[in-house]
């Protein structure tokens, strides 16, 4: 789950993270109140999105006067903002973050990663920041900086020393930059984080050490223990296809193509998206309706998919293992009655009790295409879809 | 002899008079699986589907000399069942639990080393549908009757994917030695490259299939191990090649973050460990007979 720059900031600040000073604003007014609120004589107003690379898609802008702000908030504001991790259709600005503008005399890098094959916490930093971590490890690997930390003890005060001596900190700043990454280190483990980044991190012309900007992830299996977090979800930032689904316990991603899919399990629903490219379709969905493919969930399943407008045909992958075929078959003949669809429906049903789950599907007089196995599923699907 | 488990290894079952642990663990009796009881903290010196229940896997252990076990523990308690395992001297473990915290996952795995290697448990797992040695024992949530007893090795991520390799195997009349689900989570137990190590070693598994996915660094792990260690043949295939970079494809473990994760990738590495891959999740059957095939001819 993600959440937003201001959210993430407020948060580090609980964990002794320095952040530069600012308030959320949600008009014009209230971005040129805050400007006055903070002081000083440059702003900056930052989109709020679920996304990084703002500034160059211009979701960041500097500002000096009332005019200036009030401008600059009302352009963003409403509006779309597509930024190269967004895709072409952007995501809603409808928050603000007026900060207080910083003279920098240095960036960095840092972040917390949850690494896969070291299994532990890993901290990544370095001296050339300013710049997303993919260009960095591309023109500067040399200088990225990693530290695992042993999920026994935590993070020791000497792996924090290493990064900054690392990074090439002047002495004078040395203990505020330890605090920081241990504050931030702290901030990851107490709250179930799956990524913290700071990117960048600076040093201002004053000579103070800020968490310029800020992004956190969490993990959503630990949910359950962080309502806290759970509360910063903001609906407005996620595809509403994918909120209807998971406000229904779906597991769902939408994709841009025109063939719905509804299928058990998460490995053969991704199988079965590669299975309609390679047939010369495009998916419109991966589902996983999850184990006990009940007649309610399929129901649930369907309405979910067919959100989606520009569905032409719907592909229903079951392997019943612990459930049985001829249920699934009745849920899915259920739903098409219940929900009308008129759309031709290709189900390939496998496991126990095939044969009797093929007879109700048979029975129905509805629109269903049975399909033998996977690879037909998918080329009946890809035929029914481009006849549509 | 298969691998982790046979019809011999007493096995025992952590949360065993839930719903779910009860569901399973009849089917699993019913395949004829050697379960021995089960443990339910504050049920034990009960009965339960004709097997004794236990406190504690401890005491589970001493009285019944279980080796293997099975958690069907709910989420926020699982991690602590696994410990509560290894502890008690259980040398295998699967964890079927969908929705483990990866920090308390982080930890399971830290906690395992702290025993020397010959005594440490093997677990895999979580988020994953089990082991099963065909026509002797389930150690799992597989329908049992779509796995033909045989030679083939398999390992997955997918329950449902490795349920749809099974019965193109078996309608091919190719049977299975011993099927391993190492779950979809991104920290888990047991990687592709260590149950390889294993299947190398069965004098009952002439090759292996790897049915895996987008996201970690295992499959190309065990590209690298299979090119370098194994004399028996490797064939895969690698879900996802449609996903989306950043979108997490219902497991928390299926999501392309830096270079390498991407199907496309992971097929590459492999072909160029001389692993042979299923061009499409269709001819994950057709696969496996060729490369058997190869090796009939070879002997």
């Amino acid at each position: 789950m993600d959440i937003h720059e201001y959210q993430a900031k407020e948060l580090l600040t609980k964990f002794g993270v320095p952040i530069p000073r600012g308030g959320l604003a949600y008009s014009p007014e209230q971005a040129t109140y805050r400007a006055n609120e903070i002081g000083g004589s440059k702003w900056v107003v930052k989109a709020q999105i679920h996304s990084g690379a703002r500034g160059k898609a211009g979701g960041i802008k500097l500002c000096r006067t009332d005019n200036e702000l009030w401008q600059a908030a009302d352009e963003m504001l409403g509006k779309r903002l597509a930024t190269i991790q967004t895709g072409p259709q952007g995501k809603l600005v409808s928050r603000l973050y007026i900060e207080e503008a910083t003279d920098i005399d240095r960036e960095f890098y840092l972040s917390f990663i949850m690494d896969r094959a070291a299994e532990r916490i890993v901290v990544v930093a370095s001296a050339a920041g300013g710049m997303e971590i993919e260009e960095i490890s591309k023109r500067e690997p040399d200088s990225i900086l990693r530290v695992a930390v042993d999920p026994a003890v935590g993070m020791q005060a000497f792996q924090a020393r290493e990064i900054v001596f690392g990074l090439g900190i002047e002495p004078d700043l040395v203990q505020r930059v330890e605090r920081l990454i241990l504050g931030a280190y702290r901030a990851f483990r107490d709250l179930d984080a799956t990524m913290v980044e700071i990117n960048p991190l600076v040093i201002t012309k004053e000579r103070n050490v800020l968490a310029l900007d800020a992004k956190m992830s969490f993990d959503e299996n630990a949910l359950f223990r962080r309502p806290q977090i759970s509360e910063l979800r903001d609906k407005s930032q996620e595809d509403p296809r994918e909120t209807y689904a998971s406000d229904r316990g779906l597991s769902y991603v939408g994709l841009d193509g025109d063939i719905g899919c509804v299928v058990n399990g998460a490995g053969l629903a991704m199988a079965t998206l590669d299975m309609i490219k390679l047939a010369g379709g495009e998916p419109a969905n991966f589902l996983d309706i999850g184990g006990g493919a009940s007649p309610e969930r399929v129901q649930k399943s369907f309405r979910a998919v067919l959100k989606d407008k520009n569905v032409k045909a719907l592909l229903v992958n079951v392997f019943a293992g612990i459930n049985r075929c001829d249920w699934v078959a009745k849920g899915v003949v259920e739903a098409i009655r219940e929900l009308d669809i008129k759309m031709p429906v290709v189900v390939r049903l496998a496991g126990t009790n095939v044969e009797e789950g093929i007879k109700i599907l048979e029975a129905s007089n509805l629109p269903i295409i049975a399909a033998e196995n996977l690879g037909d599923a998918a080329r009946k699907a890809v035929a029914a879809a481009k006849a549509a | 002899m298969a691998i982790f488990i046979n019809e011999n290894t007493p096995i025992l079952i952590q949360g065993f008079t839930g719903r779910i642990g009860t569901f399973h663990s009849q089917e699993m009796i019913d395949y004829g699986t050697n379960v021995v009881g089960g443990v339910t903290p504050g049920k034990g010196g009960t009965t339960h589907l004709g097997r004794p229940v236990f406190n504690t896997v401890k005491g589970a252990v001493d009285e019944t000399g279980a080796e293997a076990s099975i958690v069907f523990v709910p989420p926020p308690f699982a991690a602590d069942a696994i410990m509560e395992a290894a502890d008690a001297g259980i040398k295998y473990c699967v964890c079927i639990t969908d929705g483990i915290p990866a920090q308390d996952m982080i930890r399971v795995k830290r906690y395992m080393r702290r025993y020397k290697k010959e005594q440490r448990m093997r677990l895999t797992g979580p988020n994953c549908a089990g082991t099963i040695s065909p026509g002797r024992a389930m150690l799992g949530i597989m329908p049992g009757h779509i796995y033909k007893q045989g030679r083939v090795g398999i390992i997955g991520r997918s329950g449902t994917l490795g349920y749809e390799a099974a019965s193109q195997m078996k309608a091919l009349g190719i049977g299975v030695s011993t099927s391993v689900g190492i779950g979809g989570d991104p920290i888990n137990g047991a990687s592709f490259r260590d149950i390889l190590e294993e299947f190398e070693k069965d004098p009952e598994t002439d090759m292996v299939l790897m049915i895996g996915e987008i996201g970690g660094p295992q499959e190309a792990e065990a590209g690298q191990y299979a090119a370098k260690h194994m004399k028996k043949p490797v064939a895969a295939y690698i879900a996802g090649l449609s996903a989306p970079k950043g979108r997490r494809m219902g497991h928390a473990g299926a999501i392309v973050s830096s270079f390498g994760e991407s199907a496309a990738e992971k097929v590459e590495i492999l072909k160029g460990a001389g692993v042979t891959i299923c061009p499409t999740p269709a001819d994950m059957g057709e696969t496996v007979a060729k490369v058997l095939s190869t090796l009939k001819k070879v002997a």
